[in-house]
């Protein structure tokens, strides 16, 4: 293809972004910068004093809980898409798009709707309650939501098909001589898995671990239904300043330093995959 | 220079997100919370009045806050937001001086209601409904009939993990200052203080915050005892009567939701035809019967059927008795300082 046609290929998407999100996003950021007015307005003088804001303890220690929450959601979902993306990959090739459909199904739904299943199934009146105490049971089940389990729960279950898409890639091209071959020279099935495909198929472990991530420490719509509003992560924090406390400067603030740290992962992740299939090309 | 660039960039800004209301916006454009009037409540104005006014949404007094600051109240010509945010638009010039004389149905309206704390006189707001913030909860479920603030903030055993608070910031405090005998507009940093320490000890008790849905909680047995607006508690009692609702010993606040027309309104004989249609008897009435919330109109209270007042009996409070309890207020830049509590609570463990 010449340069000239993919430019135009490219334009109407290009065009899309720039003028709906990337320009939107620089005037939203640009408001970082300028002072809350008594009544919410934005008084325009120039001030640093919304990105040291972010830094005060008490948002911080926000921003860490998020990053906690997060991070556990993505390990839980990696643990669990790289199991179910290893078994598809390891099903009769015919059955594999069968199997991936089911996975990718629940996407199809929407994401409130979703979540709003959970609370059906976990609040004290629930499903999973009624089933327990239709079993016997009558004495009081532990709470299961509004906890930071449930919100953990909520952010696995919606983002775990992107794990399991991102670790069959790599899963699936693997080369099966590979690993027989490692079989041959006498490695056993969990020295082959540790020493040759998990590490071939770790730039998949990367992307669904950083999308899971990314996607959660943003998050507001999932702490807010299934943690029952107490726990605040910074995508609530961000929320709240700009439709209730109405200080859409530190709003600005507190979405620049998300957006770095997402940007930020994602731009090592590339880096790490481009390595990754660098190396395996030296390698060959 | 750099300060010609803000101002150009958020004149794009607010191009871009009004654009779609410009376009439309011949007629009278009503701002509203979602089924807070009458459904068929702006055709028959349009009809009554030759006017083509169209109905928007605002999910909360702060989103449509964020609209009016930003386009200096343009695209809006009647708002509907409760008293405290009317207060900031006429403290921001945004909310017009009202002429009585072209609302000749403000004369329904009670006493009480014209001389209400922010606004006596009715110079700029027209209260639209009134009402406390109480406990609702389960007679059926609780041992005993809770009538104390801390019932809530510090439950016992047996009804611990199963209350609810509401969220929004001011109401969310003002149930603190309230139990400590404090001004629900309270600003002193030690009281504030005090009130926060009160809040995360209440929040390790909770099931959750809800403003929304917390009589649904009520009816599904998942909550006992919640914070809730007296109007929203009618709702839980319309599906189980065993749910009551009480003002605690310590008072409430009284909240008013009101209609302001917005100085910058191009319409302002059909915004003023507006509010008075609002004002009459019958429409203001549909309000009380149908939403169940008190309206601050005599004639249209009056025509309130007594049953519906014996199943919902909070619909009988006398608006002398309303007016006893202390209005939110506009608190300036205290309001950071409330967001910020507000912050620390949610965020404790």
């Amino acid at each position: 293809m010449t340069d000239r046609k993919s430019f135009y290929l490219m334009t109407p998407a290009l065009a899309w972004l720039t003028g709906l999100m990337v320009i939107p996003c620089l005037l939203i950021l640009a408001l970082a910068f300028f002072r809350r007015g008594t009544y919410g307005g934005i008084e325009y003088t120039f001030t640093l004093e919304n990105i040291g804001l972010v830094f005060d303890p008490l948002y911080a220690s926000i921003f860490l809980k998020s990053a906690s929450i997060a991070g556990l959601s993505a390990l839980i979902a990696v643990i669990v898409g790289y199991a179910a993306a290893y078994a598809i990959a390891a099903a009769p090739a015919k059955r594999q798009p069968i199997l991936l459909f089911f996975a990718v199904l629940p996407f199809w739904s929407n994401y409130l709707v979703r979540t709003y299943a959970w609370i059906v199934l976990l609040n004290r009146e629930g499903l999973i309650a009624s089933i327990v105490h239709s079993l016997g049971y009558e004495g009081e089940l532990p709470r299961m939501l509004y906890t930071e389990s449930a919100v953990v729960i909520g952010l696995v279950y919606n983002y775990l098909p992107f794990v399991i898409l991102a670790c069959y890639a790599p899963l699936s091209r693997l080369n099966p001589e590979i690993a027989e071959a490692s079989r041959d020279l006498g490695g056993s099935g969990w020295t082959t898995f540790r020493r040759v495909t998990l590490p071939m198929t770790a730039p998949g472990i990367a992307t669904g671990f950083v999308f899971v991530f990314v996607l959660s420490i943003g998050n507001f719509v999932t702490p807010a239904l299934l943690g029952g509003g107490q726990f605040q992560m910074i995508g609530n924090l961000v929320y709240a300043q700009f439709l209730t406390a109405n200080d859409w400067p530190f709003g600005a603030a507190l979405s620049m330093f998300l957006i770095a740290i997402m940007m930020g992962l994602l731009t090592l992740q590339t880096f790490a995959t481009e390595r990754a299939s660098g190396a395996r090309q030296e390698d060959t | 220079m750099f300060r010609q660039l803000p101002r150009t960039i958020t004149a794009f800004g607010i191009g871009l997100a009004f654009c779609a209301t410009a376009l439309s916006a011949e007629g009278l454009v009503v701002s509203n919370w979602d089924g807070y009037m009458a459904p068929d409540a702006i055709d028959a104005f349009n009809e009554a009045s030759g006017n083509s006014a169209e109905l928007v949404l605002h999910g909360t007094n702060e989103e449509i806050m964020g609209k009016l600051i930003a386009s200096k109240g343009k695209g809006y010509d009647v708002v509907f937001v409760s008293s405290p945010f009317a207060e900031v638009l006429h403290n921001l010039g945004l909310a017009d001086e009202l002429d009585h004389a072209k609302i000749p149905n403000i004369a329904n309206l009670y006493d009480e209601a014209t001389k209400l704390e922010h606004d006596p006189g009715n110079m700029f707001s027209v209260p639209y409904a009134w009402g406390t913030t109480g406990l609702c909860f389960r007679s059926d479920l609780l041992s005993e009939t809770p009538d104390s603030w801390m019932d809530l903030l510090a439950p016992s055993d047996s009804v611990t993990g199963k209350t609810t608070m509401l969220a929004t910031d001011r109401w969310l405090l003002a149930a603190g200052f309230l139990a400590k005998g404090y001004s629900v507009n309270e600003t002193d940093e030690g009281k504030l203080g005090e009130v926060r320490e009160l809040l995360i000890d209440a929040k390790k008790t909770l099931l959750a915050y809800d403003d929304t849905t917390f009589y649904a909680k009520l009816v599904s047995g998942e909550a006992e005892l919640v914070h809730a607006w007296d109007g929203w508690c009618n709702y839980g009692i319309g599906e189980n009567a065993d749910i009551k609702y009480i003002i605690p010993t310590e008072g409430s606040d009284l909240w008013v939701d009101t209609m302001v027309i917005l100085k910058s309104s191009e319409n302002k004989d059909a915004a003023y035809a507006f509010v008075d249609f609002i004002l009459d008897a019958k429409n203001h009435g549909w309000a009380a019967e149908n939403i169940l919330y008190k309206v601050p109109n005599e004639p249209a209270m009056a025509a309130v059927p007594a049953d519906l007042i014996a199943t919902f009996p909070n619909m009988g409070m006398t608006p002398d008795s309303l007016v006893g309890y202390e209005q939110l207020r506009d608190v300036g830049d205290a309001t950071r300082a409330y967001s910020r509590i507000v912050s620390e609570i949610k965020a404790a463990n």
